[in-house]
C-alpha cells in the first residue's frame, strides 16, 4: 500500500480550530440565557439580548457551529484516512470551510436581530438556508468524492455513517426550507397547518437523528478504535444497527407533536418507531464501549478514552430516555416541561460534546505535529469538571421538568387546577440554580480546553509564521 | 381519507419494522469461509480492524421485543390512516369523557354557590379559595396574581371600575366580555387641540398645568369628550368611559405622554367573554371572589364617607 499519499490537513486544522471557538462562543451563551431564566434583568432590557433571541443563537451555535465543525473536521480527517486517499476537490472543501463559517457569522447577526423563519434547529431566513443548501451539496461531492477514489475495497463503517448524516442532512434542510420569500430577510413556509409542524418535526427529530446522531456515531467508528487501539467489537452488530437506525429514525418524528391536531395515526407511529429505534441506537454503543473490552485499564490513564467512553454512556443513556419519553402517557407528563431540556443535553453535552471533545483532543497533536496536548492533566480535569457539570445539569431538569408535569395536572376536588402556571415557575427556580452551576462548570471546562488547544498549537503557529516572515524577507 | 392510503402507510411502516427483522436474520447467518468470533474480519483501515463477533444475544431479544409491542400497538390504536384501532381508543374521546367526568362530578357544587348571592358567597372562605385558584388560571394572565392590573389591564382591588362594581355589572363583565373603545381624536383635534385636551385632562387629578391651555382644553373637551365622560368628566359605566378625575382608574397611565397617546391615538380595551368557557355557575363563583378583591378599599371608602 503507498504510504506517501498527501493528505489535505488544513482544512481539518481550520474546522478543528473554529470546534473550539464556537464551543467557548455557543456554551457561553447558553449559560447567559441559563441566567436570564433566574434574572430577567439580564437582558439589561436590549432586544438583541433577550432570551427569545438568544436561545436559537445558542443552539444553532452549538449544533451547527460547534457540532457542525466537529463534524467536518473529523469527516475530512477519518475519510482520507479510512480511503487511503486525498480529499476529492481540495478548492471544494476550503469552500466548505469558508461558506460555513459564513452561515455561522450570519446567524449571529440575524438572530439577535430577530430575523428568523420560527422554526426551531431551522430559524435562518431563505438567503442564509439557500447558501446552506450550496455548502452542504459541496460537502457531499467532496465527501462522497473522495469516497469514490478511495484505494481500500471496502468503505469504513465511520464512513457509512457519515455518508447517512450528509446525505440526509441535505434532504431534511432543503424539504423543511421550502418557503416563498417576501423579501430579503422573511418568507413563508409553502406548507400550512398540522402539516407545516409536521415537516418541521419529521426535519427537527432527524436533525438528531442524522446531524447529533449518525454523524457523531461516524465520529465515535474512528476515534473510539484507534484511541483504545483495539478491533471494532462486532462488524455485524454494525450492518444491522447502521441500517436499522437509519430507516427506523425516518419515522419518528411525530413524537414531538403528541396530543396535538396532528392525526391519530401519525402519532401513533411516531411512538412506536421511537420504541423500536431503542435496540438500534443502543447497538452503536455497544460496539464502541465493547471496543474496549481487554483494553479497559486504559480508561485509568487516558483522559481523552475517557470522554470517548463517557459520552457512549450518555448516549446509550439519552438513547433510552426519548423512547421512553415518546410513549404517549411518559410524554402527556413529560412534554412542555424542563425535563425535554435536560434530555436534550443529556445528548448535546453527554453525548456530542464529549464525543468531540474526545476526538479534538486526539486530533489536534497530529494536526499540528506534536507527540500529544500541552497538558494531559488539563484534559483530566476538563473530564471531571463537565461531567460533574453535566450531571448537575440533567439531573436537575429531571427533577424540575416531573415536578412541572405534576403539578400543572394536579386537579383539585372541585375540578381546579391546583397550581397556577406561576406558581410552577417560582418551585422551578431552584432547579434553574443548579442547571446554572452545571452549566457554568461545563463551560469552565470549554475554557480550559481552548487555553490547552491554544497552547499544543502555538509553537507550530510561530514556526509557521516565522516560515512566512523568512520567505518575506 | 381513501383506503388505498391507508393501505400505502400500513404496507411501508409494517414492511420498514419487518424489514429490520429480516436484516437481523440475514447478518446472523453464517457464512462460509469466515472466520471464528475473537478473529478479525480481514478488513483493516488506517490500522482500524473488525471483529466477527455475533451480536450480543440480549440485544437482539430487546430489538424483538419492541418490533412485537409496536405490532401489536399499532393493531390496537389507530394507526394506518384512518384504521381506528381494535381498541377504538381516541385522543380526542378520552379527553371529552375525562372532561364529562370531572364536570359531572363539580357541576353540583358550582350550582351550589351558584344559589348564594355574591356579597354572601364573598365572605365563604371555601368557596374564595375555589375562586382564587379559578382566577389564577384564568383571569392572573392579565389582571395579575393578586388582581393588582398591569398597564391596559385594570386593578381590581382599588375598587375604580370603568364597568361598574355592582356584582350584576362584574358579572356582566366576566360573562359577556366588554369592548371598550377610545376613539383616535388625533385627526379630529389636531396636535394643538391634543396638547389642550391633555392639559385640561392632565389637570383634573389636581395637578397644575399652564391657565390657557386648560381652559382652551376644557372648551374641546366638553364637545369632543363629554358624551362619553361627563361634562364633570366622571365617566359612564354604562359605556366603559372611565372616570378621568380618579388617576387610579387610569389604565394606560397617568403621565402627559400617556394622556397625549391615548387622546392622539384611541385605545382598545377587550376583556373576553368567559360564557363559553367557565359556564354561568363558575362566573357567577369568579364575580364573588373577584367582588372580595376590593372589599377592602370597600369598606375605607364607607369609613370616609362616614367621617366627612
Amino acid at each position: 500500500m503507498d504510504r506517501k499519499i498527501t493528505y489535505n490537513e488544513t482544512v481539518v486544522r481550520q474546522f478543528a480550530i473554529m470546534t473550539v471557538v464556537w464551543g467557548v462562543v455557543g456554551m457561553g451563551v447558553g449559560v447567559l440565557i441559563a441566567a436570564q431564566l433566574i434574572w430577567p434583568a439580564l437582558n439589561f432590557e436590549v432586544p438583541w439580548l433577550s432570551y427569545g433571541r438568544l436561545r436559537p443563537l445558542h443552539t444553532n451555535a452549538v449544533i451547527f457551529a460547534f457540532g457542525g465543525s466537529a463534524l467536518f473536521a473529523t469527516s475530512y480527517w477519518v475519510v482520507q484516512r479510512t480511503c487511503q486517499t486525498s480529499l476529492f476537490l481540495p478548492k471544494l472543501a476550503s469552500f466548505t470551510f469558508w461558506g460555513w463559517q459564513t452561515v455561522i457569522v450570519l446567524a449571529a447577526i440575524t438572530l439577535p436581530l430577530g430575523i428568523t423563519q420560527g422554526k426551531e434547529y431551522a430559524e435562518l431566513e431563505w438567503p442564509i438556508a439557500l447558501l446552506i443548501a450550496v455548502v452542504w451539496v459541496a460537502y457531499a461531492v467532496v465527501f462522497f468524492g473522495t469516497i469514490a477514489k478511495r484505494k481500500v475495497k471496502h468503505i469504513y463503517v465511520a464512513n457509512w455513517f457519515y455518508g447517512a448524516f450528509i446525505l440526509t442532512v441535505a434532504v431534511l434542510h432543503i424539504v423543511n426550507n421550502l418557503a416563498i420569500p417576501v423579501g430579503l430577510t422573511q418568507s413563508y413556509p409553502v406548507y400550512s397547518g398540522a402539516v407545516d409542524a409536521m415537516v418541521q418535526w419529521w426535519y427537527g427529530h432527524n436533525a438528531v437523528g442524522f446531524f447529533l446522531t449518525a454523524g457523531f456515531l461516524g465520529m465515535m467508528y474512528y476515534f473510539v478504535p484507534k484511541q483504545a487501539n483495539r478491533p471494532i467489537y462486532s462488524y455485524r452488530l454494525s450492518i444491522v444497527h447502521f441500517w436499522a437506525l437509519i430507516s427506523i429514525y425516518m419515522w419518528a418524528g411525530p413524537h414531538h407533536l403528541h396530543y396535538t391536531a396532528l392525526p391519530e395515526w401519525a402519532q401513533s407511529l411516531g411512538m412506536v418507531f421511537s420504541l423500536v429505534l431503542l435496540a438500534p441506537s443502543w447497538g452503536g454503543m455497544i460496539n464502541g464501549i465493547m471496543t474496549l473490552s481487554g483494553a479497559w485499564h486504559k480508561l485509568r490513564t487516558d483522559p481523552i478514552l475517557k470522554f470517548l467512553i463517557v459520552s457512549l454512556s450518555f448516549y446509550g443513556m439519552a438513547t433510552f430516555e426519548g423512547p421512553m419519553m415518546s410513549i404517549k402517557t411518559v410524554n402527556a407528563l413529560s412534554h412542555y416541561t424542563d425535563w425535554t431540556i435536560g434530555h436534550v443535553h443529556a445528548g448535546a453535552l453527554g453525548w456530542v460534546a464529549f464525543i468531540s471533545f474526545g476526538a479534538i483532543y486526539a486530533l489536534i497533536p497530529k494536526l499540528y505535529g506534536k507527540e500529544e496536548m500541552h497538558s494531559i492533566k488539563a484534559i483530566e480535569l476538563h473530564f471531571w469538571i463537565s461531567t460533574i457539570g453535566v450531571v448537575l445539569y440533567i439531573a436537575s431538569m429531571w427533577i424540575a421538568g416531573v415536578m412541572q408535569g405534576l403539578m400543572w395536572r394536579a386537579v383539585n376536588e372541585d375540578g381546579t387546577l391546583t397550581y397556577t402556571f406561576i406558581e410552577s415557575l417560582v418551585a422551578t427556580y431552584p432547579y434553574y440554580m443548579v442547571r446554572l452551576l452545571g452549566g457554568l462548570l461545563f463551560f469552565a471546562g470549554m475554557l480550559l480546553m481552548a487555553w490547552n488547544v491554544w497552547m499544543t498549537t502555538r509553537p507550530a503557529r510561530e514556526t509557521v509564521s516565522a516560515r512566512a516572515a523568512a520567505q518575506e524577507a | 381519507m381513501s383506503s388505498a392510503w391507508n393501505w400505502y402507510i400500513g404496507i411501508i411502516s409494517v414492511a420498514n419494522i419487518l424489514a429490520c427483522v429480516w436484516l437481523i436474520r440475514w447478518t446472523a447467518r453464517k457464512r462460509p469461509g469466515e472466520g471464528a468470533a475473537h478473529e478479525t474480519t480481514g478488513h483493516e483501515w488506517d490500522g482500524l480492524t473488525e471483529l466477527n463477533n455475533p451480536m450480543p444475544r440480549w440485544w437482539l431479544w430487546l430489538f424483538y421485543i419492541t418490533i412485537v409491542f409496536g405490532l401489536i400497538y399499532l393493531v390496537l390504536y389507530p394507526s394506518f390512516g384512518s384504521y381506528p384501532g381494535l381498541l377504538g381508543w381516541s385522543q380526542y374521546t378520552a379527553w371529552e369523557e375525562e372532561v364529562a367526568a370531572t364536570e359531572e362530578r363539580v357541576a353540583p357544587l358550582f350550582a351550589g354557590y351558584a344559589q348564594i348571592p355574591v356579597t354572601e358567597l364573598a365572605e365563604n372562605d371555601e368557596a374564595m379559595q375555589t375562586g382564587r385558584r379559578l382566577f389564577g388560571n384564568n383571569c392572573a394572565v392579565c389582571h395579575g396574581a393578586d388582581g393588582g392590573g398591569r398597564p391596559g389591564f385594570p386593578d381590581l382591588t382599588n375598587n375604580k371600575w370603568s364597568w361598574g362594581g355592582e356584582p350584576e355589572q362584574i358579572h356582566q363583565s366576566i360573562l359577556g366580555g366588554r369592548n371598550a373603545v377610545m376613539p383616535a381624536l388625533g385627526g379630529a383635534l389636531g396636535e394643538q387641540g391634543v396638547t389642550e385636551v391633555s392639559a385640561y385632562v392632565f389637570s383634573l387629578t389636581g395637578r397644575s398645568a399652564p391657565d390657557d391651555l386648560v381652559r382652551r382644553g376644557r372648551d374641546r373637551f366638553e364637545q369632543q369628550c363629554a358624551a362619553c365622560h361627563g361634562m364633570d368628566a366622571t365617566g359612564n359605566t354604562a359605556l366603559g368611559a372611565p372616570n378621568l378625575t380618579t388617576p387610579e382608574n387610569w389604565i394606560y397611565g397617568t403621565s402627559l405622554e400617556a394622556i397625549r397617546t391615548t387622546i392622539r391615538d384611541g385605545r382598545q380595551g377587550v376583556m373576553p367573554a368567559q360564557e363559553e368557557l367557565l359556564g354561568e355557575d363558575r362566573v357567577h363563583l369568579l364575580t364573588a371572589y373577584v367582588y372580595s378583591l376590593s372589599q377592602e378599599a370597600r369598606a375605607r371608602e364607607a369609613d370616609g364617607a362616614a367621617d366627612e
